[in-house]
């Protein structure tokens, strides 16, 4: 085989191989992706065994732990809407009500089921002051 | 002070559109003046910021509240070393930092290169006043870090508790660092192909600042990952959170950007690839700063009211299209003057490195902008977690970490089977031992974790080899001991051996990673003071709670420390642990056994907290309420013991290996300490013709190849060595 063509072959080759890793990059990313949804979004669309990523404001005075379970409750920033929802595993140390979190949640019955060690709080924002309603729950 | 930060602003704002005009002026007209003109310009424009820092800086140590920043970020109470810390933790004062930082780093880049590229330093110049007036324009319109308000409040807000770590305290001023250096290859890069000078001169000075830029940014994502390891108290260093990975983008392309640039400087090759790697880790860097500001995409370092949004789509947009259109319509100046002999050579070896960061790039910008790609696609906003990361990214990883020990042995242009078996035999053989170990030791249920300790006994094994085979023969041409030849050795190849440390860095790096992530055992516990519960191998028993309030020092006396904590006592089979590093401590009375004080919990906090803790504390000793959480064990038992002897690959290599028929370097050595009368150069220049063929093939098979001609026009032709000197890391002067 001549050099050009060896090289054309090669380029046809490699460009082959990044459209199929890049269609599998695509495919799978949209097919594991979870719909990032406020409360009042995950009351009107929620489909029970479907995940969805919660993204909210924990609800002051709803946080309670039990037999290793953390129930506790999420409104939209705005206030409104609140889910309940039911958590087992490692809980950030920020974790506080008033605070914002993101959760991968599961529609079972009427409460919402945490997948485990899926409860991010976000950084306490470096660029405002914390809200006032904000306490410590540990 | 306020309006002398303003003024500061305004002026710096001038100065920066003087120097864009004179630096185009005089890069355009031929106007030498008028270039330096620009370039003092980026001098003042750094005088002028380090002012307003200044006085932003004096404004928190003095706890002037009447600055709005200082009032939201910082307080009496805070300690002077985070009050000094606290000017980058406000979005207004971390573009102070940001545009000081960018001011400083160009200055000196523009200074270092003041002779060389005139006309590429005046078009890099303007670049980088554009950038730096952006942020001026940022601080002046949307965020200025000198708004006042009147009358001040008494007390400001404080610093988060969760910033007041110390590792805090210089993670931003790294990270943005490595961010602003970032933009100096990018510049240097855009006045390149602006003049119409891409050549070796221009390699050679983006790599120091990619060097720098690369360091910088690496120990920023470092420090980011040990406080959030520390502080936030998840249980991991690294989620895949989106502003993690965007500082790790362009510390991605700035890696390969390392690479490549060799084949450059070595080949005149890939100039394309570099010059477009060099504008993507620029631009990443600044999508990387936008992603952090604007708020766009979920992350659990959002910041909140972030209003800079559109001026950075702007600015990114702006940088895009304008990289895109430089580097099409200057396709032909970039062409290379050589092309791939083979694919087994250190030149596909590299490429294939680059791919496989630049792949790990491309995985990570997808799933990291993955919400607004959904939500353009389809009208929904998803998002990608951890689990779809780890399917690419940990392949990817175990490809990089096997070519990076590939790379560094194998021979230029084209490398031959003798070449292959002489210089991988050895590392294989230290693979598989590694891989025999792990499974004696029982690991074979997590196969991708043994993949990544057997590649990284692979780079061990080959970088190890090098270190070894560069030892010996230094020390039969100079009859050095070994430390002695070994630091000559490093000393005299800074940037060979420098490399090679760098990769030894990166295998133990990635065993940490692959450790951690495959054997970690996490559990939340609640636990009664007395009560014990196992933790992968580990029992833990909460022998008491602790707490601690240490009054303020302070003038007025506005706030006190409290400390809460426990007590822990951790054994395993019936022996117990001693403490080990990181916030843990041993506070063994006389007579008591080991125990852990874990203070997971343990937060200053300033007086309204501390009120608010008293009585929590109080009622949960009243109640008997479990107060301690212990979590996190390393599942140790697990971990394979005889791992590290098979890990600790430098020594384990036989310096034995070389055949008979190589070059039998002590012989020599001693041949010319019993010739004392003649001089080293004397005596390679009265080596026999056989040696000096076997020397020869020594450096062939060692895949160094110095012998590899530099026909890019890009180096000047070295002169020829004999191989003994050259694999010793004797590096002949060059003239510039």
């Amino acid at each position: 085989m001549n050099p050009a063509r060896k090289r054309v072959v090669r380029l046809i080759v490699a460009l082959s191989a990044a459209v199929v890793l890049a269609s599998a990059l695509i495919y799978t990313s949209f097919s594991a992706a979870s719909p990032a949804i406020s409360p009042s979004q995950l009351v009107r669309r929620a489909q029970p065994g479907r995940s969805y990523q919660l993204t909210g404001t924990v609800v002051s005075g709803s946080v309670h732990r039990q037999a290793g379970v953390l129930d506790f409750s999420v409104e939209d920033r705005a206030g409104g809407t609140k889910v309940p929802v039911s958590y087992t595993g490692t809980v950030p140390d920020p974790f506080r009500e008033g605070r914002e979190i993101i959760v991968t949640v599961q529609k079972r019955g009427a409460r919402y089921i945490g997948e485990r060690d899926s409860l991010i709080t976000k950084c306490p924002s470096k660029y405002k002051t914390a809200p006032a309603g904000e306490k410590q729950n540990y | 002070m306020a309006p002398l930060g303003r003024a500061c602003l305004l002026l710096a704002l001038a100065v920066c559109a003087y120097g864009i005009g004179a630096s185009l002026y005089g890069v355009r007209g031929g106007r030498a003046d008028f270039r330096d003109s620009g370039r003092r310009a980026m001098y003042a424009l750094a005088g002028i910021l380090a002012v307003a820092f200044a006085v932003l800086e004096v404004a928190f140590l003095r706890n002037d509240f009447t600055f709005n920043t200082v009032a939201d970020t910082s307080s009496r109470t805070t300690p002077a070393l985070y009050r000094a810390a606290a000017v980058w933790s406000s979005q207004e004062g971390s573009l102070l930092l940001w545009a000081l930082l960018l001011s400083l780093w160009s200055s000196l880049a523009l200074f270092l290169v003041r002779r060389r590229m005139r006309e590429v330093a005046a078009y890099a110049t303007a670049v980088l006043l554009g950038l730096a007036g952006f942020f001026v324009v940022l601080m002046l319109v949307y965020a200025t870090p000198f708004a006042t308000t009147h009358p001040a409040p008494a007390e400001g807000a404080g610093l988060d508790p969760l910033l007041r770590f110390p590792t805090m305290v210089i993670h931003p001023p790294m990270l943005y660092s490595g961010y602003t250096l970032c933009t100096i290859p990018l510049a240097f890069g855009i006045g390149a192909l602006l003049a119409r000078r891409v050549d070796a001169d221009w390699t050679r000075i983006i790599r120091r600042f990619a060097i720098a830029a690369w360091l910088l940014l690496g120990a920023g994502i470092v420090l980011g990952a040990r406080w959030s390891y520390a502080e936030l108290g998840w249980g991991g260093y690294w989620g895949w959170d989106a502003v993690e990975n965007a500082s790790l983008m362009p510390w991605l392309t700035g890696t390969a950007l390392l690479h490549s640039l060799m084949i450059q400087e070595k080949r005149g090759m890939l100039k394309v690839w570099n010059m477009s790697l060099v504008l993507a880790t620029g631009t990443l860097a600044v999508m990387g700063t936008f992603l952090v500001r604007s708020g766009i995409l979920n992350s659990i370092h959002a910041f909140g009211g972030a209003t800079l949004g559109v001026p950075f789509v702007v600015l990114i947009g702006v940088l895009i299209a304008s990289s895109i259109y430089l580097v099409v319509s200057r396709a032909k100046m970039l062409r290379s003057e050589h092309r791939l002999e083979s694919l087994l050579s250190r030149e596909s070896i590299f490429l294939a490195n680059n791919l496989v960061l630049v792949g790990l790039c491309f995985v990570i910008f997808w799933g990291t902008y993955f919400p607004l790609i959904s939500e353009a696609l389809s009208g929904r906003e998803s998002s990608v977690g951890p689990p779809w990361f780890d399917r690419y990214t940990v392949p990817l990883a175990l490809a990089l970490v096997l070519l990076s020990g590939i790379g560094p042995v194998i021979a230029w242009r084209r490398a031959t089977l003798a070449n292959a078996r002489r210089n991988f035999t050895g590392p294989a053989l230290l693979a598989l031992l590694a891989l025999g170990a792990l499974l004696v030791a029982g690991v074979q249920h997590k196969p991708l974790a043994l993949a990544m300790f057997c590649c990284a006994a692979f780079v061990l094994g080959c970088i190890g080899q090098e270190f070894v085979r560069g030892t010996r023969a230094r020390r039969a041409i100079a009859g050095e001991p070994v430390p002695v030849a070994l630091l000559a050795l490093v000393r005299r190849n800074r940037r060979r051996y420098g490399g090679y440390i760098v990769h030894i860095g990166m295998a133990v790096l990635f065993v940490g990673v692959a450790a951690s992530s495959s054997f970690q055992h996490a559990s939340e516990l609640g636990l009664s003071p007395g009560q014990s519960s196992r933790v992968g191998g580990y029992t833990v028993r909460y022998v008491r709670p602790t707490a601690t309030i240490t009054p303020r020092q302070d003038a007025a006396h506005t706030g006190s420390t409290l400390s809460l904590g426990a007590v822990l006592d951790v054994s395993k089979r019936g022996r117990r642990i001693r403490p080990g590093l990181g916030r843990t401590s041993d506070r063994r009375p006389a007579g008591q056994p080991h125990q852990h004080e874990r203070r997971p919990h343990a937060r200053r906090v300033d007086g309204d907290c501390a009120r608010h803790f008293q009585p929590l504390a109080a009622a949960d000793r009243e109640r008997g309420q479990p107060h301690a959480a212990a979590r996190r064990g390393a599942d140790r038992d697990r971990l394979p013991r005889p791992l590290l002897p098979a890990l600790a690959p430098a020594g384990t290599v036989s310096p034995h290996r070389l055949a008979a028929r190589d070059v039998d370097l002590d012989r020599r050595a001693d041949r010319l300490r019993r010739r004392p009368d003649r001089d080293l150069a004397g005596a390679q220049r009265s080596a026999s013709g056989r040696e000096r063929a076997l020397a020869r093939a020594a450096v062939g098979r060692a895949g160094t190849s110095l012998t590899a001609p530099s026909q890019g026009a890009s180096r000047p032709r070295r002169r020829s060595r004999t191989a003994p000197a050259a694999l010793a890391g004797d590096r002949p002067r060059q003239r510039r």
